[in-house]
């Protein structure tokens, strides 16, 4: 995935607000990226447009050479909090890409069937969401959003709803998950320490007008590839403060 | 602990609310059966004059004078038939008009000071136009009825459309989902509290624009026996009548938040 001197200019009576200045970056297949910026410094923009939500002013994204327009099956978004409908069961929370897609078929439900099934929530397939616990939630959201099978997922602070030990359990389950099943995946968040954990690259952008400041390649030596387990490795520390200090936040 | 087993603390916790529950019931049979008997022994004493306040005994004749005459069923269905027929259609053509402004928001905007123009009118003012234009009948009741309840539903419904969480449709419109599919997934569904909450109150309105229509035509109804009861000087018809139609107020209003429950279990 390519983004390619993205810039976004909102309009409003009071004012023009550039969110984006020229924003490039690349992505490899595979690669799990995390940006960090300071607060309305235009991480979300960047998302929304690379689903497809929004027209950039400027510059284009790319998928696999193939550019954005419009919403399309290939990008995946994960909502902040899971988004799942109360009034539909499970399986039918999971189907409902397929169906405003129009790819209701028996292979792609039993697709979907499949990837409930291994991730050990199929005995919940008639439950409705209100039965079951945040974590596991959050993982139905995941699927519900692999199962159209998207080449590239897109997580806004996905999971910034939760508490914290949950949010740590359903962050090292979802990386886990989509590292298995393979996909590229850019993660927004606040969570510095989050971040570093999760990623193979952590992008940190500027103040608005957005632009990337640094992009920090993520080697961490832990004996368990997860994100708990990582943040006991001795870089983690000094990935933690050099961020920190690029965020400049002052109190 | 085990699901069984009680503590003392909590028996007698469950002892003590169960007490002041059967209180609560107590108490209110007490004050129905006290005014009853009051406005009975006031009357009877010539303490008030029966024939302006009427009486229980005295109601409970007209009640079996109006079963025995057949009418009663006859006025009771009509205003019932009324009051329905009315809700139903401004929740229907209410949340309809609701889709519509959430569709447009050009539309919206343009008919916003309308909606409060109209919000505010009394609607009961315009009891003689619509009998002038749609006759003396049951089609001009039903109109009352339904304007009476229409523009609140407007508004309640759209607001409550507007209310659904702009996540939830966010990430229908990354798989590509069309604005009817919006519609349909997400903001019908999420707002069914709300329409159903719509229709809890259209209910009381809906009475209160059948009645006054049937005051205004005067020709069936519960509101006809009313009125006429007033006008020949028949308390006794006039209470009856009310008595009457605070039963089948609360009886339809009971019918909707069941109704409610079994939406909401099956929606
Ligand atoms: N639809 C919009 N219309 C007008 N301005 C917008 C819109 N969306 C975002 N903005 C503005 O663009 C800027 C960037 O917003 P964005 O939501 O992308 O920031 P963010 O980095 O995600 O912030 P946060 O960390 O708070 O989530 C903000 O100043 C915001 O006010
Ligand atoms: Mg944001």
């Amino acid at each position: 995935m390519a983004i390619k001197d993205l810039t976004m200019k909102f309009h409003s009576p009071e004012a023009e607000i550039t969110a984006l200045d020229r924003l490039s970056l690349e992505v490899m297949e595979g690669d799990f990226v995390s940006i960090v910026g300071p607060s309305g410094c235009g991480k979300s923009t960047v998302l929304n447009i690379i689903a497809g939500l929004f027209e950039p002013t400027a510059g284009e994204v790319l998928i696999s050479g193939r550019k954005v327009r419009g919403p399309s099956s290939r990008v995946g978004y994960m909502p902040q909090s899971d988004q799942l409908f109360e009034w539909r069961t499970i399986w039918r929370n999971v189907l409902l890409g397929l169906e405003v897609q129009g790819k209701l078929t028996r292979e792609t439900s039993s697709f979907a069937e499949h990837l409930l099934e291994k991730y050990g929530l199929i005995e919940f397939r008639e439950a409705y969401p209100s039965h079951l616990s945040g974590g596991m939630r959050q993982r139905v959201a995941l699927i519900r959003t692999l199962a159209v099978n998207p080449e590239l997922l897109l997580l806004d602070e996905a999971f910034s709803a939760l508490d914290y030990q949950t949010r740590l359990l359903v962050a090292d389950e979802v990386k886990q998950i989509i590292s298995r099943e393979n996909k590229t995946a850019i993660l927004v968040t606040h969570d510095i320490a989050e971040a570093i954990s999760m990623s193979d690259f952590v992008v940190v952008l500027t103040r608005r007008p957005g632009r990337v400041k640094n992009i920090h390649r993520i080697v961490l030596t832990c004996s368990e590839k997860t994100p708990i387990r990582c943040r006991e490795a001795a870089e983690f520390r000094d990935y933690f403060y050099g961020i920190w200090k690029e965020l400049d936040v002052y109190v | 602990m085990s699901d069984n087993s009680i503590s003392p603390e909590q028996a007698s916790y469950l002892r003590a609310r169960k007490r002041y529950r059967l209180k609560v019931i107590i108490s209110r049979i007490l004050l129905l059966v006290g005014i009853v008997v009051l406005w009975e022994a006031a009357a009877e004493l010539r303490l008030v004059d029966p024939f302006i306040t009427s009486q229980p005994s005295r109601v409970v004749r007209t009640l079996l004078m109006l079963h025995q005459q057949g009418v009663l069923y006859r006025h009771v269905g009509i205003t019932v038939f009324e009051t329905v027929v009315g809700f139903t259609l401004g929740t229907i053509a209410g949340t309809g008009v609701a889709v519509l402004l959430w569709w447009s928001d050009f539309l919206s905007d343009v008919l916003d000071p309308y909606l409060v123009v109209l919000n505010s009118l009394p609607k009961i003012a315009l009891g003689p136009i619509i009998i002038v234009w749609m006759g003396q009948g049951m089609p001009a009741i039903i109109t009352m009825a339904l304007l009476i309840s229409l523009v609140v539903t407007i508004l309640g419904v759209y607001s409550g459309f507007s209310q659904v969480d702009s996540e939830k449709v966010k990430m229908l419109r990354t798989f590509g989902a069309t604005r009817g599919q919006v519609l349909r997934m997400v903001i019908l569904p999420a707002s069914v509290p709300t329409i159903v909450s719509a229709l809890k109150i259209n209910v009381g309105l809906s009475w209160v624009g059948v009645i006054v229509g049937e005051f205004l035509v005067s020709r069936a109804g519960l509101g006809y026996l009313i009125v006429y009861g007033g006008q020949v000087f028949r308390l006794d018809l006039v209470m009856t009548s009310v008595i009457i139609l605070a039963v089948a107020a609360a009886v339809m209003y009971q019918a909707v938040v069941w109704l409610e429950r079994l939406i909401l279990r099956f929606r």
